[in-house]
């Protein structure tokens, strides 16, 4: 699986070449978001907010009113939590094309809790206007601006950064609304999103050779969420969904598809497989993942529970698996 | 009319300042409550900005303000905000912002007073259905963003700025600040940025009426001295006393330099309705506490007409 450094970095640049009205802000935290390439390449489109995350976010209101288009950077807890109301009112509610690109979700930091942010999902996905992206790897990171593009209202994008996997070929870009099916089957469908998703991929691998028959979808829009070929994939699980996600349980895509569900009346049982309702603290990526319960093994136990017997799947059978990207079967499956 | 034509820019903004006062007053009375002490504060900064200071283009909007459009959203493109009371915007054209929207009633009778809006539109104040909101909103008459959350307009404003400054546009970004914001983190964050990009562009009138919702701002929090912060800042800070026509517009002809320019005007709550003094310190709202209280503003309001009468 080819791994790619400082994707966003590059392709920021090379994507806002052409276009004069992206402007990008900044928070003390240039390098860390990878937008210093943009800064050294276009310093005239380049704003220093400092650290002020409340007059960024109704700066940024400002300017998109006047025909810019602004690319506010920062972790995305000094977003959601620090800078709220300022998003509610100067972004949300007048519905002002603004893009925000949080980053640092979940555990992907060892920053602790200050840092992570868990729960950006539910917090944002209730504030109306708002569309909701979140990249699984290079490749959605590199289309998922072409992607929202056309929205004429704000975006909330949950970002990653530094060295990210290509799972999806590069000519397969994010589609809004549309998931990607990564595998086909009947015993259970598994919807993963974020980085979560190449975790899942790992466990579905493993479970395909013990004869287990996945539906797997990657989830990349959160909002908003109605998406038909979900609904289908709801519908067609026979023993049970499973969610997979970087969040808190609480409101992210677990939610969403429990709200899907419900609404279409499908009876099935639900596993959210999250951020068990509790604050993270400061580790490295993997430790936590396999703390909380996010990483392939996890998944695995769930689903030994959904079909009642031990797979005897072990951590070394997954970290033996070598992932390739995957091509997206939606076209495929028609949906 | 030829009376009209020879006015002094100063004989129609104390006019237009008394206006606002009466028919604030006259709307309290009647809703048995109402922001009054603001428009005693900032009669004669409103007067000024609109009859001389400001560089507005006529109003395009409606004299009559039309109903609550909904809220901004993709499936309402027949939104509006109140923003083309002021004129519609073009390079060489001011921008006015107002930020406390507790002021909007203040804001209202002034586009009345200066032929802005039609009286009816003050009486749709707060009424359902109408855009003529309490707490002004986006879509209210003379408005232009969501400034209700006190302390995001001054921001938004800058925003607006920079985006003129950029265009090399001639037009200033005017912003209508309540002293209270200043407890408020993102003003002085919006201030430090003001002055970090050089919004030259930018003139802030400030009403320092030293009081706020629970009463004087100097036993809530205080905020002074607040020329010499602001001139920390890199501001272009200055102090005028708030009630004096041809003090409030004389900063406002100072050649821009690259610093934002704030004015603070030293106000009076209670100028004008000496009655309010009775109710210091809580001026934020007047609610009558009875018939008899609302008599004595009724009288006082008679005198008020009859002394404009014969003015």
């Amino acid at each position: 699986m080819e791994i790619l450094s400082r994707v966003h970095a590059r392709n920021l640049v090379e994507w806002a070449k052409d276009k004069p009205n992206v402007v990008v802000l900044s928070a003390d935290l240039t390098s860390s978001v990878e937008i210093d390439l943009f800064r050294d390449t276009y310093p005239d489109r380049f704003f220093s907010m400092g650290m002020a995350e409340q007059n960024m976010l109704s700066f940024a209101g400002g300017l998109a009113r006047e025909g810019f288009l602004p690319f506010v950077h920062t972790f995305a807890v000094f977003i959601y939590r620090r800078a709220y109301d300022q998003f509610a009112d100067s972004i949300a509610y007048p519905n002002l094309p603004v893009r925000l690109f949080g980053f640092l979700p979940g555990v992907t930091t060892p920053g602790g809790a200050t840092h992570q942010a868990i729960e950006d999902i539910a917090v944002l996905r209730a504030l109306p206007n708002l569309t909701i992206a979140e990249v699984g790897d290079a490749t959605e990171m590199e289309t998922v601006l072409d992607a929202i593009h056309p929205i004429q209202g704000p975006v909330y994008v949950r970002m990653l950064r530094g060295e990210v996997p290509r799972l999806f070929p590069k000519p397969e870009p994010f589609c809004l609304g549309q998931a990607r099916v990564l595998s086909t089957g009947t015993d259970l469908t598994l919807f993963s999103s974020g980085l979560c998703t190449e975790e899942a991929m790992r466990a579905t691998q493993a479970l395909a050779l013990r004869g287990i028959s996945i539906q797997h979808l990657h989830v990349s829009t959160l909002k908003p969420f109605a998406d038909p070929a979900v609904l289908a994939a709801l519908k067609q699980a026979h023993l049970g969904v499973i969610a997979m996600e970087n969040h808190t349980i609480i409101g992210g895509l677990g939610t969403c598809l429990a709200e899907m569900m419900a609404e279409a009346g499908i009876g099935k049982p639900l596993i959210r497989l999250g951020i068990p309702d509790t604050f993270l603290h400061g580790a490295s990526k993997p430790y936590l993942m396999e703390k909380y319960g996010l990483d392939a093994l996890a998944l695995v136990r769930q689903i030994e529970k959904l079909v009642g017997t031990s797979l005897n799947i072990t951590r070394q059978d997954l970290a033996d698996i070598r992932l390739e990207s995957v091509h997206s079967q939606a076209k495929a499956e028609g949906l | 009319m030829g009376e009209e034509i020879q006015m002094s820019w100063q004989v129609r903004a104390r006019r237009v300042a008394l206006g606002i006062r009466l028919r604030v007053l006259e709307h309290t009375i009647n809703s048995r409550g109402g922001y009054l002490s603001q428009a005693c504060s900032s009669a004669e900064t409103l007067a000024v900005l609109y009859t001389k200071a400001m560089n507005l283009g006529p109003s395009t909007a409606p004299m009559i303000p039309r109903p609550f459009p909904g809220v901004p959203a993709k499936s309402n493109p027949a939104y509006f905000t109140g923003a083309n009371y002021n004129g519609a915007p073009a390079p060489n054209r001011d921008r006015f912002f107002l930020s406390p929207a507790h002021y909007a009633l203040a804001l209202y009778a002034t586009l009345v007073e200066v032929g802005r809006m039609a009286p009816e539109g003050l009486a749709m104040f707060n009424q359902d259905g109408s855009s003529v909101e309490m707490i002004g909103a986006e879509h209210s008459p003379g408005i232009e963003v969501t400034c209700g959350s006190l302390g995001q307009t001054i921001s938004q404003a800058a925003g607006v700025a920079l985006a003129r400054k950029l265009r090399h546009e001639t037009g200033r970004v005017w912003v209508f600040l309540s002293d209270g914001e200043f407890q408020s983190g993102q003003t002085w964050e919006a201030i430090q940025a003001m002055a970090f990009y050089k919004l030259g562009n930018m003139i802030v009138y400030v009403d320092v009426n030293g009081q706020q919702c629970d009463g004087k701002m100097e036993d809530v929090m205080r905020i002074e001295p607040l020329q010499d912060r602001l001139a920390a800042f890199g501001i272009r800070a200055v102090q005028v006393d708030g009630h004096d026509i041809d003090a409030l517009n004389t900063p406002a002809e100072l050649s821009p330099d690259n610093r934002p320019l704030i004015v603070l005007a030293y106000t009076d709550p209670c100028r004008g309705i000496g009655l309010l003094d009775e109710r210091r310190p809580g001026l934020h709202y007047v609610r009558f506490k009875n018939e008899e209280e609302r008599m004595q503003y009724v009288a006082w309001l008679q005198k008020m007409q009859e002394q404009a009468t014969h003015a």
